[in-house]
């Protein structure tokens, strides 16, 4: 068929395969039929990795990287350049939307087991896109040089202070200087509109190349590549394009109609976007009182402040972070889906849900010692969502799942003990039934009652 | 399911129970409208005259202000620039930074996005909250920034008040129309200007503040309802696209 081809594509073709290459990745990747709600914010986080890119360039245009300039050509693009406050407003907007998306879009890897055998590789690809994320948004909300860019980069370069030998040289690497000063902006910006973007966009084809090869998963978990017809053509599958084309253009515009309420009538969306103090520009002698990251750093945040030791609390912050990563490794049930999985299973990830956002709301509060000891409290949630994922890998004896439930009741109450101080006793023993709770329902649950039974998975998806 | 609720239950009940830490927010609310040109106009007048003898506004220039508020280059040049300045310039001030340490002990703020670090309801209250102190330096501090190095500039409108006696202004809220239910204040030296005719003037200074904080505000909320109706528009033709192309999907 492809020497077919004349006219222009045929000539480009026959020099370059790029009718193989649509046929490959448009027209004749199969994906499954039964993409659910879930499945638009793979495309939506392409969409706005686009936007981005060129909000981006347009703002680079305008912007000064230099610590005397840097405030005053931000607001120079608000005012003075032709639809300038649209573009910035599209980035800002953009970088917490790509956040929200990105959560959303590894949510439902979660609960349809998107990152089981044999999509470990994509998922691993996804986190180290999610890392670049992270690291993007730090080193880009330093530019507008307001005052928590300037103490919100002072304090998170510190973090890399706490590590043990190396601490203070690496912080000071990082840096450029020994606070965070023109010599930081400078190369921050660097990293931010060359460095990093580059390796994510490597990243992102890696990603697609690696679930082009192994396909898409569903919201039944079913290999729909187990299942073809006599053309090889899998019998739950439809052509990307045109099915998933124009099923993802109604979620883009239905996506840009969110994204344009926000950009147009709420782009501070209340400091949580753009946060107030940052319309004041970066005083290295005067600290803000209250240092809170942006919302998406927040949950990772609160863990850190959960352990007073410092350094012990970059490490759990840290852990948070990397423990995704082995998500596939901790996660064995060979059930991908949420829909055959157990009761308790769905208990358990409901409740990671709960402690996930419930982190991010502390995030953003000041510390009292209630929120203190319940961050604590959430963040050992948020590690045992872990630990009983990996019990759940398989169906065990009861003796197993109480033997689990006493060790970790036991390693809790013990650090309780040992961090214990009498003022607030009262409180740490009100909240130690918070994970013990959790425990008891996860772990004496499944060992005696059927909670811990998944369903039987169909052979074929079910819509 | 049920250990499940009473696990909800107790987190939540556990976290209520922290309770808000009082910051220093604001001691008057008042409503903004930066869609009242008449306003905008009158706050930019009480700007020029009065602010901008000290603060600058240094990303705000005079022809965008008059472009914006419907006022004429002839009016803005005659009334509201000091002489020798550029009808393109921006707001800037001859008072410098040294000057102005050694004048008021810390140089005053640049004022042209103070609103949105600050908020239109701080600035509001900090200037209404301006009372007769013996103790400080200028004869009077301010009970929204205790120890402010800022003479109150506008007394002789507002007139000068004291503390009242009791000690419950922490709950007083303003309508907006100088009508508060119980003012932390009781005037000593009547202004020129009547307590509701004072608040006009702030009202209208303050929302020219916010006016400046974001210019593009004025035209932003137009422009998104067209993007809006355009990707309503948009969404129903696709919409549909979608369906014909799935009808044969089951």
């Amino acid at each position: 068929m492809t020497n077919k081809v004349g006219g222009i594509i045929g000539w480009v073709d026959s020099r370059l395969p790029v009718i193989e290459f649509w046929e490959a990745h448009l027209s004749k990747y199969y994906a499954p039929k039964n993409f659910n709600f879930w499945y638009f914010f793979g495309s939506l986080a392409l969409l706005i990795l686009v936007l981005q890119i060129v909000t981006g360039i347009f703002l680079t245009m305008h912007y000064k990287p230099d610590a005397e300039l840097a405030f005053a050509s931000v607001e120079y693009i608000m005012r003075d350049v032709n639809w300038g406050w649209l573009v910035r407003y599209m980035h800002s907007t953009g970088a917490s939307a790509f956040f929200i998306v990105i959560y959303l879009h590894m949510l439902r890897g979660l609960m349809y087991g998107s990152f089981k055998q044999p999509r470990e590789l994509i998922w691993l690809f996804g986190m180290m896109i999610y890392m670049c994320l992270m690291a993007e948004a730090f080193m880009g909300y330093l530019l507008p040089w307001g005052q928590m860019s300037y103490w919100g980069a002072q304090v998170i370069v510190n973090l890399f202070g706490t590590i043990p030998v190396i601490g203070d040289d690496l912080a000071l690497w990082i840096r450029g200087d020994f606070v965070v000063s023109d010599a930081t902006l400078n190369r921050f910006f660097a990293l931010h509109v060359i460095a990093v973007p580059i390796v994510l966009l490597g990243l992102v084809v890696a990603h697609i190349a690696a679930l082009h090869t192994v396909g898409s998963n569903n919201p039944d978990g079913v290999e729909i590549k187990k299942n073809k017809d006599a053309d090889g053509v899998p019998l739950d599958g439809i052509p990307f394009h045109p099915y998933y084309t124009v099923k993802d253009i109604v979620g883009t515009v239905v996506f840009l109609f969110i994204f344009a309420l926000v950009v147009f009538f709420a782009p501070e969306m209340g400091g949580y976007f753009l946060e107030h103090a940052n319309f004041e520009p970066a005083n290295p002698l005067a600290t803000p009182e209250h240092i809170a990251p942006v919302w998406y750093f927040t949950p990772f945040y609160t863990v850190l402040r959960a352990i007073p030791n410092p350094f012990w609390g970059v490490v759990a912050m840290g852990a948070a972070v990397f423990i995704l990563f082995l998500l596939p490794w901790i996660d064995k049930n060979v059930v991908k889906s949420i829909r055959y999985r157990s009761a308790l299973y769905k208990v358990n990830l409901f409740v990671f849900l709960i402690a996930f956002v419930w982190l991010g709301y502390y995030g953003v509060q000041a510390v009292t010692p209630t929120a203190s000891q319940m961050a604590l409290r959430l963040s050992e949630l948020y590690f045992l969502f872990f630990a009983v994922l990996a019990i759940y890998s398989t169906r065990r004896s009861a003796g197993y799942y109480i033997m689990w439930f006493i060790i970790f009741v036991g390693l809790i109450t013990l650090y309780d003990v040992f961090r214990n101080n009498p003022e607030i006793a009262e409180l740490t023993w009100k909240t130690w039934i918070i994970p013990v709770a959790y425990l008891f329902v996860t772990l004496i649950g499944a060992a005696f009652t059927n909670l811990d039974q998944d369903k039987p998975v169909p052979e074929r998806v079910t819509s | 399911m049920k250990n499940i609720c009473k696990l909800i239950c107790v987190v939540a009940l556990v976290s209520s129970s922290s309770g808000w830490a009082a910051g220093g927010g604001p001691l008057f609310e008042m409503h903004v409208d930066v869609h009242h040109q008449k306003s905008l106009q009158r706050g930019a007048k009480t700007f020029v005259n009065y602010c901008l003898s000290c603060h600058s506004a240094s990303f705000s220039r005079y022809n965008r202000v008059a472009a914006d508020l419907g006022i004429s280059e002839k009016n803005m040049r005659e009334n509201m620039m000091f002489t020798g300045r550029k009808f393109g310039d921006t707001m800037t001030v001859a008072l410098t930074v040294d000057q102005g340490k050694e004048w008021f002990g810390a140089p005053p703020p640049d004022l042209s996005v103070k609103a949105r670090s600050r908020g239109a309801n701080w600035i509001y209250s900090y200037l209404k909250s301006f009372y007769i102190d013996e103790s400080a330096i200028r004869g009077v501090n301010n009970l929204q920034f205790p120890g402010t190095s800022m003479p109150h500039v506008l007394w002789e409108y507002q007139g000068l008040q004291k503390l009242a006696a009791k000690d419950d202004h922490h709950d007083a809220h303003d309508d907006g129309h100088g009508n508060s239910h119980a003012s932390p204040f009781e005037i000593e030296v009547p202004g020129k200007l009547t307590p509701k005719g004072y608040d006009a003037m702030i009202v209208d200074l303050v929302n020219f503040l916010v006016y400046m904080g974001e210019p593009a505000q004025l035209k932003r909320q137009g422009i998104g309802v067209a993007v809006l109706f355009f990707l309503a528009f948009l969404g129903v033709f696709v919409y549909f696209m979608k369906r014909d192309y799935w009808k044969d999907i089951h």
